[in-house]
């Protein structure tokens, strides 16, 4: 990293939660004060570690949700699986005071920084809109002028995440539209019926293929594929869409 | 979730990669050792129920790294991959 003594090394460090904010049901923002945080790039991820008093450990990747900030403290938001590991504390038991062990910044190829003056196209399957998120957030607090547009496929109305907030800066001029395909529960009097995204929508509310927009694409691995695999049908360029996969797969020590 | 879609990418080795390589390894280009393509490690196929990580060539399925720890070292093979290609100016 950029000012740091040590050439990229990344270390573990403490961080100290600091606020808790409920983002759904089942999702949980938390900001972090971090000892000698390095900053970071909107898309970047940390790896945050627990450990048990007998020693055990359990180490998962989170996306980082804000834009680099004047204070350096960063927000994560953090979905609850069923049987998780680390995200039903992370959700549930952690209060404002506690410490965590955090790994990061991480990643250099899923971001996005605020040079990239070309269209930019979003699409998140559920919880994969943290890091797209970082990444709005990063464009509104920037002078920059990328044209943003945000495809968010979400389960209900009640699972989207920073709702509100995307609501504002979606209604200020045309520098991000946002387009939402629910899966299981539309809006009353929503004209799309539920259902996954299909051709039809990406032409719809996608930037159109030759105007050669820098696609992100994020979410869980059956979605990541299959969105990916219509980008390209519709006619996107493979070399200009990068795509971030999760899961609950990381049974890590 | 499909059976056959239990990976995830190199995005998610990074954090296990940077307690050994100094530069970031998603950006870097890899090149598969089987079927010649290069592509960022980020686009790997990333599998993680196994004692360790194994990335596999996102369009041949040939394994080109593999990291396990155990105890206080860590074995890596990179047999799988041609070169791999970083940015050293981070």
């Amino acid at each position: 990293m950029e000012g740091t003594a040590v050439l990229g090394r990344v270390t573990w460090r403490t961080a100290r939660v600091v606020e808790l904010h409920d983002q759904t049901a089942s999702a949980r923002t938390l900001t972090l004060a971090i000892n000698d945080w390095p900053g970071h790039i909107a898309g970047q991820h940390v790896d945050v570690r627990l450990t048990a008093a007998d020693g055990y450990s359990a180490v998962r990747s989170y996306s980082i949700a804000s834009a680099p900030r004047p204070d350096g403290r960063i927000e994560l938001t953090v979905e609850r699986l069923p049987n998780g590991e680390v995200s039903p504390y992370l959700t549930q038991q952690v209060t404002v005071g506690d410490e965590l062990e955090v790994r990061g910044p991480i990643g250099r190829w899923f971001v996005w920084r605020p040079e990239q003056e070309m269209p930019i196209q979003l699409v998140a399957g559920g919880s994969g809109i943290v890091p797209l998120m970082a990444m709005i957030r990063s464009r509104a607090s920037t002078d920059s002028t990328a044209p943003f547009r945000l495809l968010y496929s979400v389960r209900e109305p009640e699972a989207i995440f920073y709702s509100d907030e995307l609501r504002v800066l979606s209604s200020q001029g045309d520098s991000l539209v946002v387009t939402y395909a629910y899966t299981r529960v539309t809006p009353k009097d929503w004209l799309r019926p539920a259902g996954r995204i299909d051709r039809e929508l990406i032409a719809s509310s996608m930037w159109p293929s030759n105007l050669r927009p820098s696609t992100y694409v994020c979410g869980p691995t059956s979605f990541v594929e299959y969105a990916a695999e219509l980008l390209i049908a519709a006619g996107h360029d493979r070399d200009r869409i990068r795509t971030e996969r999760f899961g609950a797969t990381g049974e890590r020590k | 979730m499909n059976a056959s879609m239990n990976y995830l990418d190199g995005n998610a080795a990074a954090g296990e990669l940077s307690r050994i390589f100094a530069a970031d390894l998603t950006s870097a280009e890899g090149q598969c050792a089987n079927c010649g393509v290069k592509k960022p490690f980020a686009e790997a196929h990333l599998y993680m129920q196994c004692p360790g990580v194994v990335a596999r060539c996102a369009l041949c399925g040939h394994v080109l790294l593999r990291l396990v720890n155990v105890g206080e070292r860590a074995y890596l093979d990179l047999r799988g991959m041609a070169y791999l290609c970083l940015d050293t100016t981070q």
